[in-house]
């Protein structure tokens, strides 16, 4: 009965018929013209990138005003020119994050998965090409971000303590760290999505899981607290591009590990959801 | 065609879908007919695979639907009417679905021209009226020039010239030897465009017929007699094949298996009286009701009059 046989089933049927079929690559091509084919994909990276550059510089400048006039907030004492471009990352972080979440859940909110499913019923390759599309463009969009926040922070504290450049020890790889760091924020974003299967939902275990948890930590007994807290997705995450680390803190390639765990997690989660429940 | 097979979907106690047999044939229309709640969206929704069946199997052109390499050529469907992102125009929305296939942007816009939606191509989605949103749907449907064609009640929202368009479409579709099952609570819309019917009630099939054949079966021959002495002319009415209904204490009765001609012929040799003689002709909408009528009247919603059956109705 296969429609890719020559022999025509029905007398009046078209005699060759294109054979079409549904690939991995096409599902890749069909999520990146879905995700660039809406305003709020353009707006919300738009947001992304704006806090990233203009939080970055705001620290920047707060920290060489607060070295002209002499008193320093106790914050910005063992600042870095790095640590002061990526003061933008936690709110980046929400912008990408949110996206990612929007790239599921608001196929759902929407009703738009029935037209995705009917489309590619094995269902996974949506998942991840979704994943792989947004987690690319938010890692692109993030480390363009934070280059710029630095190569302008930089020259801001130029001739203070905080003063670093490109080839300072560390620095590339702190960067490249956050940029890494933010697309897979998106990429978690994208999983609870699909996992929720609601924009609400979604957004608010991510901010719980990024934000609000590590606060909530530092309620439990000390001993825990050391155990349990460089493993956080925050924490963890942050050891990717902190550029000093210590005994607290995991090293910026364990860090990367922790978090790319808690990545795959939700996807597994995400992905076990996708196949077993109907849309 | 589309093959189902003891489909049933149970949702906790709720058995939306109990137990169906049918197939769908090529080269014709298929009306998909019952009450609202009786199982039809879901039914559609286990043919391309949104829903996973809780027992049974349905297979579209030989195998599930999921497991074509080209589903969308295969089985173009319109489901809910809005199974899109409001935000994104209906070119886009086209062209993110022909993409998965390969299927080419001539194509897309072949569609939107079929579908009429051609000064509207490039707008939100979002913005559309019902009717709009309905052609976007069905240009969504036909994208992967589809064997089989299934629509949910395709006909909701749009205007009397975009009925007609859907009626013409569908009969189209049929002759070019294609599978087309639509469904609809609409017993007239079905009338004029289907030629096979699958008829549910409650999850559960009441009929798979022909339009012809579920007039004739409703008893599209009913006569309505009025007499003086319905007790007596029962008596002298009845003989095989003859059915006769009718409330106690009322002077009407209803006789299926005699001509209204016979009726007072007879009535004239015993002397009854006779006040009134009607052949009724069952409408298709009357033959559905009474086809349906139980599966309504679970629901509690029921206008139609119930009738104390006395003879033996065949």
């Amino acid at each position: 009965m296969s429609t890719l046989t020559t022999t025509v089933e029905t007398p009046p049927a078209a005699p060759a018929r294109p054979a079409y079929r549904v690939t991995g690559r096409r599902v890749l091509a069909s999520e990146w013209a879905k995700l660039w084919s809406l305003r709020s994909t353009w707006i919300t990276l738009g947001l992304g990138l704006l806090f990233l550059v203009a939080f970055g510089l705001i620290a920047a400048n707060h920290y060489k005003s607060g070295i002209g006039s002499g008193h320093q907030d106790r914050d910005f004492a063992t600042a870095t020119a790095v640590s002061l471009s990526l003061f933008g990352t936690n709110f980046a972080q929400l912008a990408l994050g949110v996206l990612g979440v929007l790239v599921t859940a608001g196929e759902y909110s929407t009703g738009m998965i029935r037209s995705t499913v009917a489309a590619v019923p094995r269902r996974l390759p949506v998942l991840w090409s979704k994943a792989t599309v947004y987690g690319l463009v938010a890692l692109l969009v993030a480390t363009l971000g934070v280059f710029v926040a630095f190569l302008f922070g930089s020259q801001i504290v130029s001739g203070t303590p905080a003063a670093m450049g490109l080839s300072h020890a560390g620095v590339v790889r702190s960067l490249l760290g956050a940029g890494l760091y933010l697309g897979l924020v998106g990429v978690i974003g994208t999983a609870l999505g699909a996992l929720l299967r609601s924009v609400a939902g979604g957004i608010s275990v991510l901010v719980a899981s990024l934000m609000l948890i590590p606060g909530l930590i530092s309620l439990l007994p000390s001993s825990w607290q050391d155990n349990i807290s460089p493993y956080l997705p925050s924490n963890a995450g942050e050891s990717m591009f902190a550029l000093t680390h210590d005994s607290t803190t995991l090293s910026p390639g364990a860090g990367l590990l922790v978090f790319l765990g808690w990545t795959a997690l939700a996807l597994a989660g995400a992905a076990y959801r996708l196949v077993r429940s109907d849309v | 065609m589309i093959e189902a097979q003891q489909l049933t979907k149970r949702y906790g106690e709720k058995t939306a879908v109990d137990g169906l047999d049918f197939d769908v044939k090529p080269g014709t229309v298929t009306g998909f007919l019952g009450p609202n709640g009786a199982g039809k969206s879901t039914t559609m929704r286990m043919i391309v695979g949104l829903d996973a069946p809780t027992s049974g199997s349905v297979i579209v052109n030989g195998r599930h639907y999921a497991r074509h390499q080209a589903p969308l050529q295969e089985v173009g469907a319109l489901l809910e009417a809005k199974s899109i992102h409001p935000g994104r125009s209906a070119y886009n929305h086209l062209l993110a679905l022909a993409l998965t296939h390969g299927i080419p942007r001539r194509r897309v816009d072949e569609v939107i021209e079929l579908a009429g939606l051609g000064t509207v191509a490039r707008k939100r989605a979002g913005a559309f009226s019902l009717g709009m949103g309905q052609r976007l749907g069905i240009a969504a449907a036909l994208l992967g020039d589809p064997q089989t064609v299934m629509l949910d009640e395709p006909v909701n929202g749009l205007d009397p010239e975009g009925v007609l368009w859907i009626r013409n479409l569908l009969k189209a579709l049929a002759d070019e030897g294609r599978t087309v099952f639509v469904s609809s609570h609409l017993m007239s819309e079905m009338a004029l465009v289907a030629d096979h019917l699958i008829i549910v009630g409650r999850g559960r099939l009441l009929a798979d017929t022909t339009v012809a054949d579920l007039v004739r079966e409703a008893g599209g021959d009913t006569v309505q007699v009025a007499a003086q002495d319905p007790a007596r002319l029962r008596e002298v009415l009845a003989g095989p094949g003859v059915a006769i209904t009718g409330r106690s204490g009322s002077e009407e009765l209803q006789v299926t298996g005699l001509s209204a001609r016979e009726i007072g012929l007879k009535a004239a040799e015993h002397g009854i009286a006779l006040f009134e003689l009607t052949a009724r002709t069952v409408s298709l909408e009357e033959a559905f009701m009474n086809l349906t009528r139980d599966a309504v009247e679970y629901h509690g919603s029921t206008t139609v009059e119930t009738l104390e059956t006395v003879g033996s109705n065949a």
